[in-house]
């Protein structure tokens, strides 16, 4: 496969460019479709929860499902995945219940991180390895490659997936990475969501690069370039990465080139600096009409069974959120829990003085602040 | 019981954790068939293979960034940076990562490792072989900080922090390498981290040190002996989490309290120490308590002995504590 020409195995419309056998049974097409609509609907919800003022922020998804399921679907029981904080498609088609999601999203008292993170920083290791989320760019490349070097220990035939953003392939991060997993033939796969933008900037602003799949050869491993909004094509070239990595061949950088079709998150306005014309383009790309097509082209696709789909999911992910809305906000400790797994005595100390103060003044009152990015 | 200086200490503590622990696994800079800079992990490779003693890139944020994955994923990282001065391209992975990473997921992921890394001054190493930067990490959040001062110590409080659930930054007097020689015991062996080690006991005035200034306050205290003043020398050994009652009750104990850290002096460890004091015990206290620290400058080289505090700074503070 050539660096510079993405590979791609279904048209805009999810007509086969040419004749491929399909690695996804019948099953798993349809599985890959459903998650796709679940990301969206997922997206629509929370778009809507934060202009109602119900969650403080989200980072929408619209656009990217294909690279996301794609490269999950990809994945076996034991794989790890290290994600960026737009890579929800990933834990949604792996089988992260939608409530589990919507636990962080409100910060409450079920969320695995009590609350502690920013919305959208997930955290799972059930069904899926899904590590926590952080904010700082490409901080999580390097960790991937030394979660796939416990593997390689261990003897496991596993593997770890880093997924990151155009923008964390200038991060140290990504160089240090893709360095150390070259030199320690880590089984790792760099999978570089190249979809357009970093918050306002785009592209040419990160790299000189002709590609970012060609920083791979510099570094001693394949590069591969993949059409991003083919979920088909995605899913056989990461099987292919992955499959280089088990069997000790060492670590692939893939591009899937693909479009934030919404704004960074929902406190950003990409009217700004997106021109329309570049979005109507991509919009003509869109990863769910292709898969569509293509499965309509092999007789698994009806208008009904799609309808029935948006439907159940639009109302379980409404059922989800209203479930997590209704939990109580994490107690008043769990500032002081989880910085040590015991807490040391400055830390109780530290914890008391809150709470006979809230007892001798009354609470803190919650801030209006809104976030700005 | 073999009679080791404070690196052999380390050469020691890392095969005893590595013999009785086959997760462990030890890589840095050169810390491979070299066996480090200072030799800390001379003969490691030679034992256990190159799967469990390598070398990396020379990056320090790749060395922190890996082994903050491999924490996570069930192996027991003992990362080496070379110098401490080095440490700072690490500073994200170290702060935002590994720090924070048990608390940001409730538990679902820790990383359970140990970074040791040389500090201080006393080596002719100018400013960027030289710095003690104990009071950036001992101000994060879910990170421990422990500083040994004799090789007991060394060995003991490595293998506890080897042994601990949580990050653990294990900072190593370079200056004490091998100018210090004590009875280390053979094999396995901890020595409990956030406890105080009393290292002279004394009614007139306490002081606070801990790593390299330790040796240089026990010869202040020697001399202020001589004229009478007795001073009580607590090693902190470890500074995050502190025994802060243990502090407490030692600074009690005189009423007159001198720290020592060749760390700049602003908000430096002293000044927690000093705060600490005041919040809680200031009605104990007979005189102002003094800083003997380096100065709010970088480390300089040609001058260095004027810079670190030396045994002369330190009996000055002590005298003038006395005498208030």
């Amino acid at each position: 496969m050539d660096s510079n020409e993405a590979y791609s195995l279904i048209d805009a419309d999810g007509q086969p460019r040419s004749k491929f056998t399909c690695a996804l049974s019948d099953d798993e097409l349809k599985r890959c479709f459903e998650s796709m609509l679940s990301v969206r609907s997922f997206d629509d919800i929370c778009i809507k929860l934060q202009r109602g003022g119900r969650i403080g922020f989200s980072i929408p998804n619209t656009g990217v499902e294909a690279t996301q399921v794609g490269a999950a679907a990809a994945l076996r029981d034991g794989d790890h995945i290290f994600p960026s904080y737009r890579d929800f498609g990933m834990a949604l088609h792996k089988g992260v219940a939608a409530v589990e999601m919507f636990h962080n999203m409100f910060g409450n008292g079920r969320d695995a991180a009590q609350g502690r993170q920013m919305p959208v920083h997930f955290s799972f290791v059930e069904p899926v390895h899904f590590f926590s989320i952080s904010s700082p760019i490409g901080t999580h490349i390097p960790q991937a490659v030394g979660a796939a070097h416990a593997f390689t220990m261990r003897g496991e035939s596993h593997a770890a997936l880093a997924s990151f953003g155009d923008g964390g392939t200038s991060s140290c991060g990504f160089h240090s990475g893709l360095n150390f997993a070259a030199v320690m033939k880590a089984p790792v796969v760099f999978l570089c969501q190249n979809n357009g933008w970093a918050i306002s900037c785009p592209s040419s602003r990160q790299t000189g690069s002709e590609s970012y799949a060609i920083k791979a050869k510099a570094y001693g491993m394949p590069g591969i370039k993949v059409d991003g909004n083919d979920v088909l094509a995605v899913h056989q070239v990461v099987s292919e990465a992955l499959e280089r990595a088990r069997s000790g061949e060492g670590p692939t950088l893939v591009e899937a080139e693909t479009y934030r079709m919404g704004g960074h998150s929902t406190s950003d306005d990409p009217s700004k600096y997106v021109p329309k014309e570049i979005l109507d383009h991509w919009a003509a790309l869109d990863p769910i009409k292709r898969l569509r097509g293509y499965l309509e082209s092999r007789d698994l696709w009806a208008q009904e069974w799609e309808d029935e789909l948006v439907a159940r999911l639009s109302a379980e992910h409404a059922a989800a959120a209203k479930e997590a809305e209704a939990e109580a906000p994490p107690g008043l400790e769990t500032i002081f829990s989880d910085v040590f797994e015991s807490l040391p005595d400055h830390l109780r100390k530290q914890g008391e003085a809150v709470f006979d103060l809230a007892r001798r003044k009354g609470d803190a009152a919650a801030g209006e602040g809104a976030f700005p990015l | 019981m073999a009679n080791l200086t404070l690196i052999q200490a380390v050469n020691d503590g890392l095969k005893a954790a590595m013999r009785d622990d086959p997760t462990t696994l030890v890589f840095g800079e050169d810390v491979g068939p070299k066996g480090g800079v200072f030799l800390a992990t001379e003969g490691l490779t030679a034992e256990f293979g190159e799967e469990r003693c390598f070398d990396t890139p020379l990056s320090e944020d790749g060395i922190i960034g890996t082994a903050i994955g491999m924490a996570a994923n069930g192996l027991r990282p003992i990362a080496e940076i070379q110098f401490q001065d080095f440490i700072f391209p690490a500073f994200d992975q170290i702060v935002s990562e590994a720090a924070k990473l048990r608390y940001r997921s409730g538990g679902q992921y820790t990383a359970p490792m140990v970074i040791r890394t040389p500090y201080g001054g006393g080596i002719r190493g100018g400013l960027y072989h030289s710095q003690s930067g104990e009071a950036y990490f001992s101000h994060t959040p879910g990170l421990k900080v422990v500083i040994p001062s004799t090789p007991h110590d060394a060995k003991g409080l490595l293998i506890a922090a080897i042994n601990d659930p949580d990050p653990v930054l294990f900072m190593e007097p370079k200056a004490l390498y091998r100018s210090v020689k004590g009875e280390v015991p053979e094999g396995s062996y901890t020595v409990e981290l956030s406890t105080l080690r009393t290292v002279r006991e004394g009614k007139d005035v306490t002081v606070f040190c801990y790593g390299a200034m330790v040796p240089v306050v026990e010869r202040a205290a020697a001399t202020a002996a001589e004229s009478g003043i007795e001073c009580n020398i607590v090693d902190l050994r470890t500074l995050m989490p502190l025994d802060e009652e243990g502090v407490l009750e030692a600074a009690k104990s005189t009423g007159r309290v001198v720290t020592v850290h060749e760390a700049p002096r602003f908000c430096g460890y002293g000044a927690e120490i000093s705060a600490m004091i005041a919040e809680n015990v200031i009605e104990y206290m007979e005189a102002p308590i003094r800083r003997v620290t380096g100065f709010d400058t970088p480390f300089p080289n040609t001058l260095e002995h004027h810079y670190l505090p030396d045994e002369r700074r330190v009996l000055d503070a002590i005298e003038a504590v006395h005498s208030f």
